[in-house]
């Protein structure tokens, strides 16, 4: 029974993967195209010259096939918090929801009208009204992604709540607090910048196509200028935005900063590894094996990220299971053991205070629910056995982590050749870098898919940090079942996948000067 | 949460349309014209359906999860054919879409005829009972059931819903009630005389199977045992005619369900039997959006059970026990005071792109088209 428990758990988590990877392939280029739409439509008014209007109508084009898809796959995520997730929905839904409600709310109809509006007001709205709702278009993208990472920073750090054991679940009691935690407003940024990168690219790497061709030259010359000024800004706000996570990160979630980092043994003044390549002969955490065949070392710079303090200690995963060093609040951190014991406690507070209530006790209950809140923090790590259970995957979260800072350093770099050859060279005859261009787009794609991977599989086991995992957060469904909508989902949304791509491919071969987008 | 509700099958005209693409419509441009007036909205039921989802979550999160955890299969099936069509408008003319223009108007016709029944037999099950337990101490150990709180009793998790006859009489009922509407949509919308004549055949054709299954679902429901709540000990008890009593004892709620009856009756009525009467969609269309929210108003106000389980009466959801926090409600109605902002600009948008009638013209000159 068990056995097949963790299965249809492991199952519920490939599936949501699965949604969520395929989500984030679309999402990107919508909120990143959205931005160059309305900026060259915002060139076209004031400037009144036709080819911008012409540019904007083809990068509207593409963004309606991807816009579509990215619903699809988005009604999917949502819906599978409960369908999937039922405790979790339980537990947290008083706080989870209302993030969801409000985007809808708020988001998601402010882009489905003026979605409308753009793509079929041209003749029938004023030229400002038009170019109005293509940036509310993507202020609508933009807010829709707000609210889902507030939802996502919480479960991050949650705040703003308290247990009510009662009801068995957490109730909000801050909005605010929810709204705008720090983690929240980061992620937000990062990720949002994550998108405009990804449009950039995208858009880039299209006009290089073209110029390859030898077709449409004006046209790609002056898609390149936009997508290569935004990606830049774009690649330079995440590298400061990463700068937050990462600090957030170390204060939040150390766990998912050693994963990150490979660090096994904490140390004073760490530094942060450039390059490096794990030893797969490490089995154990705590095992002899070095972490490393090899490793590149930026001195201190990790400490300096995550704490702002050259010197400042790092717990490594050992560490963090072993306990006994100082935490940034001068307390002293808990080995794993006694805060299962302290989980284990709360859990059973919480029978006892609800036998206790069922009987009538209310004086024993108010004593059991005492004992609940005063060891609640560490509720989470009853449901875990073994020391193992609170490690992610350090591989996984390593290479993506490096692979990601790699791909976006590499970006700065090529953004600012970009805007070098515009400016100063002939763009046109540069065919180089037209395959470049071509060619970095998948990198795009990859480093941003790669920031959920860091992002969701480094605070493995938690659905929510310290309070639930995974294991004590999934429906009671046989993992037959979960099996079943997986593959369907797989099949669904591959078959879709490629759909979208070849429309895509064949509207990207039709050019801007193709007919319905003059006028 | 019941407005919201009563506004989505308002807008499941979109997916009634979807399910008469092929009997409407005799020539390709004729379809293209419905294809395009339907896909002009189909965001606006996608949204409402988005926003309902994440509206019972943030309100009702009790019911989320044991619904969509437990009926995995009901709600799955009713979401795939959500992705199928959020698609096939986009996809289905453009050139390189793989599969080819029948697959995609396939998907729709799908989703036309399993979204709207699916909604249907769900919400026929608010009044019928579904099998589930509510085990609050399962997350702390107590029980042997496992730590998961909300448990579907039934291995089906949802397809037996599908056993119960008044949950298929209401559900085909909202797939006729979906086509009607859809077909009054296009009396109104459309100027193309041809399409314009048959979907007035159309209005009777559904209208028709509709009024008779609504009402003999309502009928039973009405005479049907119902699911009552002790106010003082919260107890769950089957209560003979319930929902006839909350009928008798929120008079208004059935002087809104009486006129939002007539207005749908008045909207088909009059435009099958006035060739020149076009604003149907607007009587009925209102009026369905004030009777499925009176008709959701009596299944959970007035000590009622809203999401009952038939397998064990306590476990039955109660507008009381199932709610979010005092606090989290509050910070909603907060938000839902942005609601009448955000209604004023869905307004100006669908007056901006309605103000002319769509006609096989304007697919071309319009720029994006279907």
């Amino acid at each position: 029974m068990d056995l097949l428990a963790a299965s249809a758990v492991n199952w519920s988590r490939a599936q949501f993967a699965l949604t969520a990877g395929y989500h984030w392939l679309f999402v990107p280029l919508t909120i990143g195209l959205a931005l160059i739409m309305a900026i060259m439509e915002s060139l076209y008014v004031k400037t009144g010259d036709e080819k911008w209007k012409i540019a904007t109508k083809f990068w509207q084009k593409i963004f309606g096939i991807n816009f579509a898809i990215g619903i699809a796959t988005g009604i999917i995520l949502e819906f599978q918090f409960g369908t999937n997730w039922s405790n979790y929905s339980w537990f947290v839904g008083d706080i989870f929801g209302a993030p969801l409600a409000i985007e809808g709310i708020f988001a998601f109809f402010m882009e489905a009208t003026f979605v409308s509006i753009m793509f079929f007001g041209w003749n029938r709205v004023s030229k400002k009204m038009h170019l109005a709702s293509t940036w509310l278009v993507f202020l609508g993208a933009s807010l829709s992604a707000f609210w889902i990472l507030v939802a996502n920073a919480w479960m991050q750090y949650p705040i703003g709540m308290e247990f009510n054991p009662e009801s068995v679940r957490n109730e909000m009691t801050d909005f605010w607090a929810v709204a705008f935690s720090p983690v929240a407003y980061n992620k937000f940024l990062h990720t949002t910048f994550s998108c405009w990168a990804v449009g950039a690219a995208f858009v880039v790497a299209i006009s290089g196509w073209y110029l390859l061709k030898k077709r449409h030259a004006d046209f790609a010359v002056k898609s390149m200028l936009i997508g290569s000024i935004v990606g830049l800004v774009a690649f330079v706000m995440l590298a400061v935005t990463g700068d937050g996570s990462a600090y957030h990160v170390a204060q939040k979630q150390p766990m998912k900063l050693a994963a990150m980092e490979g660090l096994y043994e904490g140390k004073e003044g760490a530094g942060l590894v450039a390059v490096g390549m794990l030893n797969p002969a490490k089995e154990r955490y705590n095992d002899e094996a070095d972490p490393y065949i090899f490793k590149i070392e930026l001195p201190k710079l990790l400490s300096l990220l995550g704490y702002r303090n050259i010197n400042a200690f790092v717990p490594g995963i050992v560490d963090i299971v072993d306990g006994g060093y100082t935490l940034p609040d001068g307390t002293t951190a808990l080995s794993f053991q006694e805060r299962r014991e302290r989980g284990l406690t709360a859990i059973k507070a919480l029978a006892d205070y609800q036998v206790a209530k069922e009987e009538g006790r209310d004086a024993d209950a108010a004593n059991h629910e005492t004992i609940l809140r005063e060891n609640y923090a560490h509720f989470g790590y009853g449901y875990l056995q073994t020391e193992e259970d609170l490690i992610p995957n350090v591989p996984l979260t390593f290479y993506s982590f490096h692979l990601m800072v790699m791909i976006g350093m590499y970006f700065i770099l090529f953004f600012v050749v970009m805007l070098y050859f515009l400016y100063k060279r002939d763009m046109v005859k540069s065919r180089w870098l037209h395959y470049v261009a071509l060619w970095s787009l998948p990198l795009a794609y990859i480093a941003s898919e790669l920031g959920w991977v860091v992002a969701e599989v480094g605070r493995q086991p938690w659905t929510i940090q310290d309070i639930l995992p995974v294991q004590a957060a999934s429906s009671a469904i046989s993992s037959q079942n979960v099996i079943t909508t997986f593959i369907l989902f797989a099949v669904l949304f591959t078959g879709l996948l490629i759909a979208e791509v070849t429309i895509m491919v064949k509207q990207i071969r039709k050019g801007p000067d193709s007919e319905g987008l003059k006028a | 949460m019941s407005l919201l509700g009563g506004l989505l099958v308002f807008l499941l005209f979109v997916q009634g349309g979807q399910s008469m693409l092929h009997s409407l419509s005799r020539k390709e441009d004729e379809k293209r014209l419905l294809v395009n007036a339907l896909g002009r909205k189909w965001e606006y039921t996608f949204t409402t359906l988005v926003t309902f989802g994440g509206a019972f979550f943030a309100s009702f999160p009790l019911f989320y999860s044991t619904s969509f955890g437990g009926a995995y299969w009901a709600w799955m099936i009713l979401l795939f054919c959500f992705v199928l069509q959020a698609v096939s408008y986009e996809f289905q003319s453009k050139p390189g879409n793989i599969f080819g223009v029948r697959t995609y108007r396939m998907f729709l016709f799908i989703n036309g005829l399993l979204g709207t029944f699916l909604l249907g037999v769900m919400v026929a099950s608010f009044f019928t009972g579904s099998e589930f337990t509510v085990g609050k101490g399962n997350i702390a150990g107590l029980g042997t059931a496992g730590p998961v709180i909300s448990q579907w009793q039934n291995p089906l998790h949802g397809l037996e819903l599908l056993g119960n006859l008044r949950n298929l009489t209401l559900g085909f009922a909202v797939f006729f009630l979906a086509r009607t509407l859809a077909s009054l949509f296009f009396v109104n919308r459309l100027s193309h005389e041809v399409l314009e004549k048959r979907s007035r055949k159309f209005v009777l054709f559904n209208g028709l199977p509709f009024v008779v299954l609504f009402l003999i679902f309502l009928i039973w429901t009405l005479l049907a045992e119902g699911y009552a709540v002790d106010p003082a000990t919260n107890v769950v008890s089957l209560e003979k005619m319930k929902y006839l009593h909350n009928f008798v004892e929120m008079p208004l709620v059935m002087a809104l369900f009486l006129l939002g009856v007539a207005a749908v009756l008045y909207g088909i009525i009059h435009t099958v039997f006035s060739g020149s009467f076009k604003k149907g969609i607007w009587f009925s269309g209102a009026g369905t959006i004030v009777t499925v929210t009176m008709l959701l108003l009596v299944a959970g106000y007035n000590n009622t059970a809203f999401y009952p389980s038939s397998f064990d009466l306590q476990s039955s959801l109660t507008l009381q026990n199932s709610s979010s926090s005092e606090f989290t409600l509050s910070a909603m109605a907060v938000v839902s005071l942005f609601v009448p902002v955000v209604a004023a600009y869905i307004f100006y948008a669908w007056r901006a792109l309605e103000r002319r009638k769509l006609s096989l013209e304007d697919l071309n000159s319009d720029g994006h088209t279907y």
